[in-house]
């Protein structure tokens, strides 16, 4: 009887494992994990929240203590106030906004050009040197940080591209990091594509542009949005002097070193500066995960 | 690739080198489309990596010839500078905290957002990868972490009764360090956080179905013995990642709390190599300090790559 009962029991189990599409795991479990991630995540978050909140503040709410989480009358005063602030420089804010804007676009641009073509023949084309060159970017992928700033200073400065906008355009456009995704995901496409183009007599250029970079849509919307994310947080601050070619990110640091009595404006500019890469990456996260799915290392 | 096959016989036949030079030529068109990047890439990452060592010989301030001198950085470096080793060991306690730990950290949440349903995996991803996105909200943490007692933190603690007199948390050096990494931390979900989730996702369901009928029981088990093992690739590209980002600390605490800091008390080795490369220009020294991080960055990778290899078929 008792083994009888055990046994429909455990056929109970399986049903409502079924219904919850998960082999192991306890719906218990499931809620301390949310609460749990809900809990990190607040962490995560709230000093984003606050200073989108805090942006939206007029001044009467700014200094409230103890300080509030909502915004009450919400206003875009500090917005407005963000373009007198620097009417103060020797350029409007609009000249800042258009150099990130401007550089943001020509590297996007440039990047998914040179990468998709250099990725596709380390991808899908064997000739001397590839082996090295693969190897060349995994090891590169370890100083794509700020590690080789100071020495790309040195090299700038003997081509004499400081204070233009091409210091904060070219070295952003050649990244490993992007070629090595585009290059994971390229090599997940069959050769028999290639093959067949090959067969029909395209030449290498076509190939790449009518066959193989159609096929690999994700990985563009990727890496435009590493290039995105890396362009509109230039900070050329150490390799730009003119005020004319200083990007929003300088001007954010700068309008935020005077300190709390301008934190309306502050926020505001910090939210500017915000809220670009979070809606592009919004958009376009299905395709992200897609191609860090083929990121894993194999060599 | 059908080339190749049919150009064995030859490759013997011309010698090694004839035959290079041949399969070159044969795959121009190669070259070609690589040209763009590499040209780029040589001249903002291998050249600036490469030419480091050279500098770090010589005694360069940006106007003179660079001055040979041998290994006198090297010496100042690891004997007379005592700043440095209060870098590397700083830059060592962030580097384990924004290394194994974030490592270990975004793989747990990865794994837990996994066990989500689909629109919440959407949304935490997103609530997890966004502070990796913005380098601005520093203000933020900069108003709460603010010294005097309208300091968010400063004035909770006040309150609670914890504390009877507002604590410099940016100037005091008993916590610019801890500040720092928190802070680091919290930015620390970048690239490799997301390769871990795709991870997760790419793991082949049939797998976990088999483990369950072999008598895996729970969520440990099925982690342990199955999820961990397959998924070695993307733990080695997000560990190349962190390293990346670990050694390299340096920028957000700058923001933060200002170079140098009070007593060098969050100063990185990334910090002194700005310190001197950008205000000083003692570029020489600094390219000695970054072939240093160089070579530490590599030795790390290797050292990763040993211990995750036996996860990678």
């Amino acid at each position: 009887m008792a083994k009888r009962r055990r046994k429909k029991k455990s056929i109970e189990q399986l049903k409502v494992r079924e219904k919850h599409k998960k082999i192991n795991g306890s719906v218990g479990g499931d809620v301390c994990i949310f609460l749990f991630l809900s809990i990190l995540g607040i962490f995560m978050v709230f000093p984003i929240y606050y200073s989108v909140v805090q942006s939206l503040k007029p001044v009467e709410e700014l200094f409230v203590f103890p300080p509030k989480l909502y915004v009450l009358n919400p206003t875009s005063k500090n917005f407005h106030d963000m373009f007198k602030v620097a009417a103060e420089y020797t350029v409007p804010l609009s000249r800042y906004i258009f150099n990130s804007v401007f550089t943001t676009i020509v590297i996007c641009v440039f990047n998914v050009f040179v990468t998709c073509m250099a990725a596709f023949v380390l991808a899908k084309c064997k000739f001397p040197g590839d082996k090295l060159l693969n190897k060349i970017i995994v090891i590169a992928l370890l100083f794509q940080s700020q590690a080789t700033w100071i020495m790309q200073f040195l090299v700038y400065s003997k081509i004499h591209i400081i204070d233009t906008y091409f210091v904060l355009i070219l070295p952003y456009i050649a990244t490993a990091m992007n070629l090595y995704l585009m290059r994971q995901s390229m090599s997940t496409i069959h050769d028999s594509m290639v093959e067949a183009a090959k067969v029909d007599g395209a030449g290498l250029f076509r190939i790449c542009w009518q066959i193989v970079v159609p096929n690999s849509k994700p990985a563009i919307m990727t890496i435009i949005i590493f290039a995105f994310q890396q362009a509109w947080n230039i900070n050329g601050g150490s390799v730009i002097y003119s005020e004319e070619y200083k990007t929003l990110p300088t001007i954010v640091q700068q309008i935020s070193m005077a300190g709390l009595a301008r934190q309306g404006v502050t926020f505001a500019s910090a939210v500017l500066l915000l809220i670009p890469p979070l809606v592009v990456f919004l958009i376009a996260q299905g395709n992200v995960m897609e191609t860090m799915a083929n990121s894993g290392m194999k060599d | 690739m059908a080339n190749q096959q049919n150009n064995q016989t030859p490759a013997i036949k011309m010698g090694y080198w004839h035959y290079t030079w041949h399969m070159m030529k044969v795959n121009k068109g190669c070259y070609g489309l690589l040209a763009p990047f590499m040209a780029l890439f040589l001249l903002c990452t291998i050249i600036p990596v490469v030419m480091s060592l050279p500098m770090s010989f010589t005694n360069f301030n940006m106007i003179q010839t660079p001055k040979w001198v041998g290994l006198s950085n090297f010496y100042t470096l690891f004997v007379n500078d005592s700043v440095f080793l209060i870098a590397v060991r700083n830059t060592l306690i962030f580097a384990v905290f924004t290394g194994p730990f974030a490592y270990m950290l975004s793989f747990l949440v990865a794994w837990l957002i996994n066990e989500m349903n689909p629109f919440l995996k959407t949304f935490f991803t997103f609530v997890f990868y966004a502070p990796s996105m913005t380098t601005s909200v520093y203000v933020t943490w900069q108003l709460i972490l603010s010294g005097d007692q309208y300091g968010y933190l400063n004035a909770i603690l006040l309150d609670l009764g914890f504390i009877s007199r507002p604590v410099q948390w940016l100037t005091d050096t008993t916590y610019i360090l801890g500040v720092c990494i928190i802070v680091q931390l919290w930015m620390s979900m970048g690239a490799g956080f997301l390769a871990m989730r795709a991870g997760f996702q790419n793991i082949d369901k049939t797998m976990y179905e088999a483990g369950a009928i072999e008598g895996i029981k729970n969520r440990w088990q099925e982690l342990f013995k199955i999820t961990i093992p397959s998924m070695g690739p993307s733990l080695l590209f997000a560990a190349v990642n962190q390293i990346a980002g670990s050694f390299t600390v340096g920028a957000v605490g700058q923001m933060l709390v200002g170079l140098p800091s009070t007593d060098y008390a969050a100063h990185t080795v990334m910090n002194h190599a700005t310190d001197y490369g950008s205000v000083r220009y003692e570029m020489g020294y600094a390219s000695a300090i970054c072939f240093v991080l160089f070579l530490v960055m590599l030795l790390a990778n290797k050292g990763v790559n040993s211990l995750l290899g036996k996860y990678i078929d």
